[in-house]
């Protein structure tokens, strides 16, 4: 069964996404990047706004653990 | 002795040795309620006035002590209601409607439970446990056909297929009757449910979580208003934990510390444990008594059926669930609400047996529900481990700037009365209607005037089956004689119209009117549309057009025909 979740290349330029996370994370302490982490999954689960994407992407993010 | 507190005087019921001690052949009863509790209290006042004569057997000789349930929901209150004992309990109790929560030193949300007016009763009065069950016993006491014996404890239970043989113990030795029917009404240590060696299993929860009853006759932080709870996680006075403070009536104030799991309960509860937390957290200028201290853990649990043949389960006998949400005292209420019309109908051959089994799918599904919201209350509430904990402050931290996060802050879910939307008596609903009242819901209220006079939709839902029409231009053929029978049928179903201010009364019906259009825009009305509901005053079915042969077709499957 195809699920909604999107896993092909979705940034115009993925590096800039993925320097713009690093770069978030620049001079946190462990803690403060803990934070940082939990509110962005929580905003960015609640913009995503889809129970079953957002379930799909914990089964992924699980697999492997 | 009664351990007393200081602002209520316990009434002292009189134990009377009763007339089926030491007879050769043993007293029979149509209902026994084991535990005069609210929920065994608030069925035997239903019954009665269905008719039905009810023993209702207790253990103790007054009403529950010390710290229990203190907030009574709406849904409650319209039971209560309808039998007749809301009203003392309104004069006495504390209305609110506003819950806050602070992080830390800051407020992060605000919730309104009743945001929509127009109905008789607030989304809660705060009114201690035992306050209700003295207005309860004090109905009972004017009410026919109810027999309440104090210190009266069960010891032995033995279903046989045609009744329930008991055996009590009182003051004066012990006596054996049999019943028709037993409800199991005595609480989360229930001896009904321990003779019949049923499971109780589910989840227990480790955190331990101290309360403290303080009379207060000043209101703490100068907060003269309205009253509203309160809810701090991790607050400056009490770091790490949460903790609430709620008004009662009498100055009477609920604080609730969480203590984690590793407090020493016994250590925890006294005095100088418990003053310099309280002093903490209200100044220390703050001057109050406390009346009662307990340390305690919750769990939540069910059984997995709630009837086993003639002995069926209600209120905590039958489902616990944590204290965070008022979801214990007002599920147990619903239970009875739910079971009594069903066991009444029953007794009088007007319905199969199997009626009763809906009591335990609708229930049972009640308690899932209940479960599941206040289990996910707290494990918000007692985050274990720092990826947890750091999701949970998050939250809280986003809670003061966006709006989505402010839902996501969960310092336990307030009762409503819970849908039946899956119910096997539900007559499926037609499409085209608005989702909000739909087959299985409570009906909810709204102001109507009857004659000259303002009163209120729920009045009008007085424990029958009810039929309510929404009348409009043009007038449908008159059905005067449909009217009557189903009006005379064996299960009378009672047709009201309701109009709008300006219309006439419809012909053969009585007639309400909608006097601030409140009615038909809640239940999404149309000329035509019509409504039925059951007892307990759930919606059962509804339809765009009036047709008797619909109505006595959905009678006929509420009543577990189908």
């Amino acid at each position: 069964m195809a699920g909604k979740l999107r896993t092909e290349s979705a940034f115009a330029n993925p590096d800039d996404f993925y320097d713009a996370l690093i770069a978030a994370h620049r001079d946190l302490s462990e803690a403060q990047s803990a934070e940082l982490n939990a509110k962005l999954i929580l905003l960015m689960a609640n913009h995503i706004g889809d129970l079953d994407v957002i379930r799909e992407a914990l089964a992924a993010a699980r697999e492997g653990l | 002795m009664i351990a007393a507190v200081a602002s209520y005087v316990y009434p002292v019921f009189e134990y009377r040795r009763c007339a089926d001690h030491g007879l050769t052949r043993r007293a029979h009863h149509p209902v026994v309620v084991v535990g005069g509790g609210m929920v065994g209290l608030t069925a035997a006042l239903d019954l009665a006035q269905r008719g039905v004569r009810v023993v209702v057997i207790d253990d103790d000789a007054t009403v529950s002590t010390g710290s229990r349930s203190i907030c009574q929901a709406k849904r409650s209150l319209e039971i209560w209601d309808r039998l007749g004992c809301a009203e003392p309990m309104m004069a006495k109790g504390v209305t609110w409607q506003v819950g806050r929560v602070f992080w830390r030193d800051r407020e992060v949300y605000k919730f309104d439970l009743l945001p929509e007016g127009g109905q008789r009763f607030p989304a809660f009065i705060n009114l201690q446990q035992y306050y209700v069950e003295q207005f309860l016993v004090e109905r009972l006491q004017e009410t026919r056909g109810v027999e309440l014996r104090w210190k009266n404890k069960l010891i032995g239970l033995v279903p046989r297929a045609d009744c329930v043989c008991l055996t009590i113990e009182t003051p004066d030795g012990p006596y054996e009757i049999d019943a028709d029917w037993v409800i199991a009404a005595d609480g989360a240590r229930s001896t009904a449910r321990r003779l019949l060696g049923l499971d109780f299993k589910g989840r227990v929860f480790e955190d331990r979580f101290l309360i403290a009853d303080i009379r207060m006759d000043t209101p703490p932080f100068g907060r003269t208003g309205p009253t509203e709870r309160l809810f701090w996680f991790d607050p400056p006075f009490h770091k790490g934990d949460s903790a609430l403070l709620h008004r009662q009536a009498d100055n009477v104030y609920r604080v609730d510390f969480q203590l984690g799991p590793t407090a020493d309960p016994d250590l925890e509860r006294q005095p100088e444990r418990v003053i310099p937390r309280l002093r903490a957290m209200l100044g220390d200028d703050a001057k109050f008594d406390c009346e009662w201290l307990s340390v305690y853990t919750f769990q939540c649990r069910r059984l997995d059926r709630f009837r086993h043949g003639r002995v069926i389960f209600a209120g905590d006998a039958a489902h616990q669930v944590s204290p965070f949400g008022a979801r214990g005292g007002n599920s147990g209420i619903q239970d009875a609400d739910n079971l009594c019309w069903k066991l009444a109908l029953v007794m009088e051959g007007l319905a199969p047996e199997r009626l009763l089994d809906s009591y335990d799918e609708e229930r049972g599904h009640a308690a899932d529900e209940n479960v599941l919201i206040t289990t996910r209350s707290v494990d918000f509430m007692t985050p274990r481990g720092a990826t947890t904990r750091a999701f949970r402050d998050a939250v809280l931290k986003l809670a003061a700037t966006h709006p989505f996060a402010r839902r996501l802050v969960n310092s336990g879910r307030l009762s409503v009365a819970t849908a039946l939307a899956a119910s096997s008596l539900n007559t499926p609903d037609e499409p085209g209607f608005a989702p909000a009242m739909a087959p299985g819901t409570a009906a909810i209220d709204a102001p109507v005037r009857i004659g000259n006079r303002a009163g209120w939709l729920l009045e009008m839902l007085r424990g029958g089956f009810q039929a309510l029409y929404f009348a409009g231009a043009p007038l449908p053929p008159p059905h005067a004689a449909a009217l009557r029978e189903l009006r005379t049928a064996p299960v009378p179903v009672h047709v009201l119209a309701i109009v709008g201010p300006a219309a006439a009364s419809v012909p053969d019906m009585p007639t309400i009117v909608d006097a601030e259009g409140l009615v038909a825009k809640r239940y999404d009305a149309r000329p035509g549309t019509c409504y039925l509901f059951r007892p307990d005053q759930h919606v059962l079915a509804r339809w765009r057009r009036f047709d008797p042969g619909m109505i006595a077709t959905a009678l006929h499957r509420a009543v577990g025909h189908a």
